[in-house]
């Protein structure tokens, strides 16, 4: 992969984010949603936008797996999307935006590519 | 290897197939496209989705880097204007001079428009490309009275979007005695016309159009029979012309009446230019559906590649969509005597006609028509395509074996070739389906819809792939039993045992226990609503809140835009003048939309998610609690003014009604619940519609049980007759907690009645005769239940915890979500539609 300057937002603190779900972030004029996994100790973040009724809504989904796979599942229909890839996991939808998450010092950080 | 030129004429969707194929198939080949159309492919088919909320972008064939990624070169809104065969170059009109070797003409057609004097009004419209579509949808925001020239299959799905476009009065204008002219034959006409007419068109027949008339925009049409009808706007639907302008001008040949002229390897009368789609006219046939252009554009795709593929003509069966009427066409629908014999059903009372037609010694089918229900559809078309031998009473076809047993289907399935062509769209065969489940692994309809394809098109093969996908499973010994999802292989009975006999009270140790992966959006919120079934524990606790359906989670039923609704509990539908004035006063300051439900009850729309804690906080200050409306939890308990007021009152059902619903109120259940009580016969709470319901008689109560409305409507069955109020009680607490141990999820009463052995009769035994021995306990469970309650609204808002969850965004708590738009509507505000950005 090439390197490219990575902009770290920070988010919000780790105790603010929801176990195992979703919360949405504000960035700027952007919503960004982030996602924890306890039991796997990971972080995803992708865009808040649902392609399929363009909807503010992924951070309000269910996160889950395929798999191995980590997934969200958009509340409103329930179009699925690979976290990793952020690829359409139910056929037809285009697919969605991710981004890196570190934690540091308990925040969490959304990197954004300048 | 030197790379030979291919140039595309036309980025419609047999062009855009085209493309797909050949670039999959090889890569000896430079594709150079051009589009007359400002956008890339687009889903024709679905072109009227465009009305319902899909935009451009999710109508589109490809994602926006596919021609890119494919090192395909694509010219969006840069028609080809001449072609020259000598020096094999095109020219285009912003001046492009290219070179081919290979020439592929996928110019489609466009709308008939026949030459009325008038046609060039303001308001007069064709329905082919999605311009058109935002034309129609910005002329109607003035129009009151639509029109719809020609009642064939477009012509009737455009009238039905100007039905959706909430135009008061739609009409439909044929010229020939009936509707569908082509697919259908006049009895099913006939019926369909009578259908039509209750959705709200109006349908004239026999009617030719003389003149379009009006100042610049159209006001009315004249006809031939000296009649005229007012109209606003109209949209021409009188057949397609295929786009041969473009052969015609460099020599190529076309048919007298139009379209290109190809053979069976779809090429023209120059070799090196192929037609394919709609503008190609093969064998006297312009092919007007999507399946044959896709297997024109496989059969070029295929001869480039030195394949050996050719067209042989394709089969017209159609499923009329949208709508909402069932009509399909298969085969040779109109073949009559001598040459076949014709089985026919008619329901007038439904509006349903079917007819087959069979041969003469009774072992083939040959074709046919469905009206009104046609669900049939795919078996019908296979069992014609593959010269499937039919059985001694072919009737059975269309009637359903009138002994009740699902078998023939299944064996309807076995007996398909594993080339039978299953979804036509994408020509995918049976065996490649079977093959996917078995060797690929696929064992969701969607796996099979990525791995294959199938599916993807038009959509109507859906339900056959998901058939052969279970009976493929079940031929290669996998015990399909009802499993969750992968990550619990367990039913959902299973589940609820072990979530007892283990204790568990959260998801994560559910899932730590008897799972594994990480969950999802299948068994996240089905072990949530057993959990709060068998425990009543607050449903946001900690760990549990994530599990929750989103409606759920945010106790509150999220809407169109993001925002949610809030249904406060009014039990019976008994509610003071206070406390309306305080509901009044709430959606004042919130600014929500107010609206009578249907549960007799008030519901408020278009509450911001961090408004909701503060709303309720007012609501249950005064008084009120949660309604569940979001649940799958006892709703509403509905209740006629019963014998305090009613002449006719036998006893009081309000009273009953507010009992009952409180004792149950919030009951988790593997689907909601509804309830009404009657204070008699005549009916008035609309008992006998609901899972369980109660009419007042001379003696007591009648308990009706395993109703519902939704889209299959059933009617309640009587359990108990003449009981008392406490007795049926004890009923309603046997048969509720028999219903949340065993039922499927997501099953309401009624279906899981019809899928229980024994029917009605054996629920009686086990409910009024206690033959599980059973009783006493489900009775105490129940008590406990309704013991434990509490309203989960209050116990949210007074958690800082969990009111934290409410706030749009967590690093900017006191913002709203500013993508939320409302529009206004009779002075109140509405959620804005579905829209691009
Ligand atoms: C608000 C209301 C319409 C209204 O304005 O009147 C309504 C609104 C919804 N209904 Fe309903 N139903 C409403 C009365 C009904 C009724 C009438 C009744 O209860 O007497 C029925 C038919 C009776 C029945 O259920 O058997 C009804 C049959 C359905 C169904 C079909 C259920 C079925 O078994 O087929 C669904 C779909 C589902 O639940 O899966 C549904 C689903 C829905 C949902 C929850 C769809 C959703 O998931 O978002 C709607 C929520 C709208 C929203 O944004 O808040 N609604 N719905 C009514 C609320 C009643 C209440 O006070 O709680
Ligand atoms: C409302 C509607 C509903 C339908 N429903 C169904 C259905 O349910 N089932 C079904 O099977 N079929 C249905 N169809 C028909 C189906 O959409 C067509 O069969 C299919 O789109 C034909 O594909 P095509 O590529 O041949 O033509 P098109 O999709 O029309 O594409 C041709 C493209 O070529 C472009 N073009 C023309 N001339 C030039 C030029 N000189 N240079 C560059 N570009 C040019 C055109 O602008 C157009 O974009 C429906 C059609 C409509 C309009
Ligand atoms: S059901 Fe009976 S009691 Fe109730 S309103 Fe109707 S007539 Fe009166
Ligand atoms: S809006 Fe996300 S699935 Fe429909």
């Amino acid at each position: 992969m090439v390197e490219t300057t990575t902009n770290w937002f920070e988010a919000c603190r780790v105790e603010d984010a929801v176990q195992n779900g979703g919360v949405c972030v504000k960035c700027g004029e952007e919503q960004i949603a982030l996602f924890y996994f306890t039991r796997r100790n990971e972080w995803y973040a992708t865009q808040n936008l649902c392609p399929h009724r363009r909807q503010m809504a992924l951070s309000r989904g269910m996160i889950g797996s395929v798999g191995e796979d980590p997934k969200i599942a958009c509340p409103f229909h329930k179009k699925t999307f690979s976290l990793s890839t952020g690829e359409c996991l139910s056929g037809d939808e285009c697919a969605i935006q991710t981004y890196p998450v570190k934690v540091e010092d308990g925040f969490v950080y959304i990197g954004l590519q300048n | 290897m030197n790379q030979k030129t291919v140039v595309v004429i036309g980025n419609g969707m047999v062009g855009h197939k085209f493309c797909e194929k050949l670039a999959a198939k090889s890569d000896n080949f430079k594709i150079i496209v051009f589009g007359e159309e400002p956008r890339r492919a687009y889903d024709r088919v679905h072109l009227s989705e465009y009305f319902n909320g899909k935009t451009a972008e999710d109508l589109s064939l490809s994602h926006e880097n596919w021609y890119n990624e494919q090192n395909i070169i694509l010219h969006l809104g840069d028609p080809v204007k001449e072609i020259d065969r000598e020096n094999k170059t095109i020219h285009s009109s912003k001046g492009l001079i290219l070179n081919y070797d290979y020439l592929v003409l996928a110019t489609g057609s466009s709308a008939f428009v026949p030459d009325i004097p008038g046609v060039d009004k303001d308001g007069v419209f064709v329905y082919r490309t999605i311009e058109d579509l935002e034309l129609i949808k910005n002329y109607a925001l003035n129009a009151k009275t639509g029109s719809v020239l020609g009642g064939g299959l477009l012509g009737l799905e455009a009238a039905k979007a100007l039905i959706d476009l909430n135009l008061k009065e739609t009409h439909v204008i044929e010229f020939a005695p009936r509707l569908m002219p082509r697919q259908i034959d006049s009895a099913g006409s006939q019926m369909l016309q009578t259908k039509l007419s209750t959705l709200g068109l109006s349908i004239y027949t026999n009617k030719g159009t003389s003149s379009i008339e009006g100042e610049n925009r159209i006001e009315y049409l004249k006809f031939n029979d000296g009649s005229e009808l007012k109209t606003d706007i109209l949209v021409i639907s009188a057949g397609i012309r295929p786009r041969d302008e473009l052969a015609k001008l460099c020599g190529i040949e076309v048919g007298t009446r139009g379209g290109i002229l190809v053979n069976e390897a779809m090429q023209t009368s120059d070799p090196s230019v192929f037609a394919i789609g709609e503008c190609a006219l093969f064998n006297h046939n312009i092919y007007g559906l999507i399946a044959p252009g896709y297997e024109m554009a496989e059969v070029v795709a295929a001869n480039l590649c030195e394949g050996d593929k050719t067209f042989h003509g394709f089969d017209m069966s159609t499923k009329l969509k949208l709508i909402g009427v069932d009509v399909a066409s298969f085969g040779d629908p109109f073949i009559t005597e001598p040459d076949s014999r014709s089985i026919l059903f008619e329901d007038t009372h439904k509006g349903i006609y079917k007819r087959i037609n069979i041969s003469n010694d009774g072992k083939y089918l040959l074709g046919g028509i469905l009206i009104g229900e046609a669900e049939a559809y795919n078996m019908l078309l296979q069992t014609v395509n593959n010269k499937i031998a039919l059985p001694p009473n072919p009737e059975d076809l269309i009637l359903g074996s009138r002994g009740g047993s699902s078998q023939t289907e299944n064996a309807g399935l076995a007996g398909l070739p594993d080339d039978a062509l299953i979804c036509s769209c994408e020509g995918v065969s049976k065996g490649s389906i079977c093959n996917a489940v078995s060797l690929e692994g696929c064992e969701s309809v969607d796996a099979i819809k990525k791995c294959t394809k199938a599916g993807t098109g038009c959509g109507g093969c859906i339900p056959m792939v998901k058939d052969l996908m279970v009976h493929t499973m079940k031929e290669n010994g996998k015990y399909i039993r009802n499993v969750v999802c992968e990550h619990f292989q367990l039913s959902r009975q299973e589940l609820y045992d072990l979530i007892k006999i283990h204790n568990l009270k959260s998801y994560e140790q559910v899932l730590d226990n008897v799972g594994k992966g990480d969950g999802c959006e299948i068994c996240k919120p089905l072990v949530s609503s057993l959990l709060a079934s068998i425990w009543n524990d607050m449903i946001l606790k900690r760990g549990n809140d994530t599990a929750q359906d989103s409606n759920d989670r945010f106790l509150a039923n999220i809407q169109k835009g993001g925002t949610y609704s809030v249904v406060p509990r009014i039990p019976g539908g008994e509610i003071k003048p206070e406390k309306l004035v305080i509901i009044g006063e709430v959606a004042e300051k919130y600014g929500l939309y107010t609206k009578i439900t249907g549960g007799q009850r008030i519901d408020m729309f278009g509450a911001h998610l961090s408004d909701l804690p503060l709303i309720w906080e007012e609501l249950i200050a005064a008084g009120f609690e949660s309604g569940h409306a979001y649940g799958k939890a006892l709703r509403t308990v509905k209740s006629c003014v019963g014998s305090t007021w009613c002449r006719f009152g036998l006893h009081d059902s309000v009273s009953y009604a507010i009992r009952i619903e409180e004792r149950y109120r919030g009951l988790r259940a593997p689907h909601k619940l509804k309830s009404a009580v009657s204070g008699c016969i005549r009916e008035c709470a609309e008992a006998q519609s609901k899972d369980f319901g109660i009419i007042a008689t001379e003696k007591g109560w009648n308990l009706y049980v395993c109703g519902n409305g939704g889209s299959k409507p059933q009617h309640a069955l009587l359990l108990a007759s003449d009981v008392d109020s406490d007795t049926c009680i004890k009923y309603i607490d046997r048969f509720l907690m028999f219903y949340i141990r065993t039922a499927d999820p997501l099953t309401r009463t009624a279906p899981w009645l019809n899928k229980m052995e024994g029917g009605i009769e054996y629920l009686r035994n086990v409910v009024v005769n206690d033959s599980l021995g059973m009783a006493a306990q489900w009775e105490i469970e129940m008590q406990n239940i309704v013991n434990s309650y509490q309203c989960e609204w209050k116990t949210a808002i007074e958690d800082p915890e969990i009111r934290k969850r409410f706030n749009h965004f967590v690093n900017a708590p006191e913002e709203k979500d500013p993508s939320i738009k409302f529009d206004e509507m009779r002075g109140q505000k509405k959620a804005a539609n579905w829209t691009t950005a």
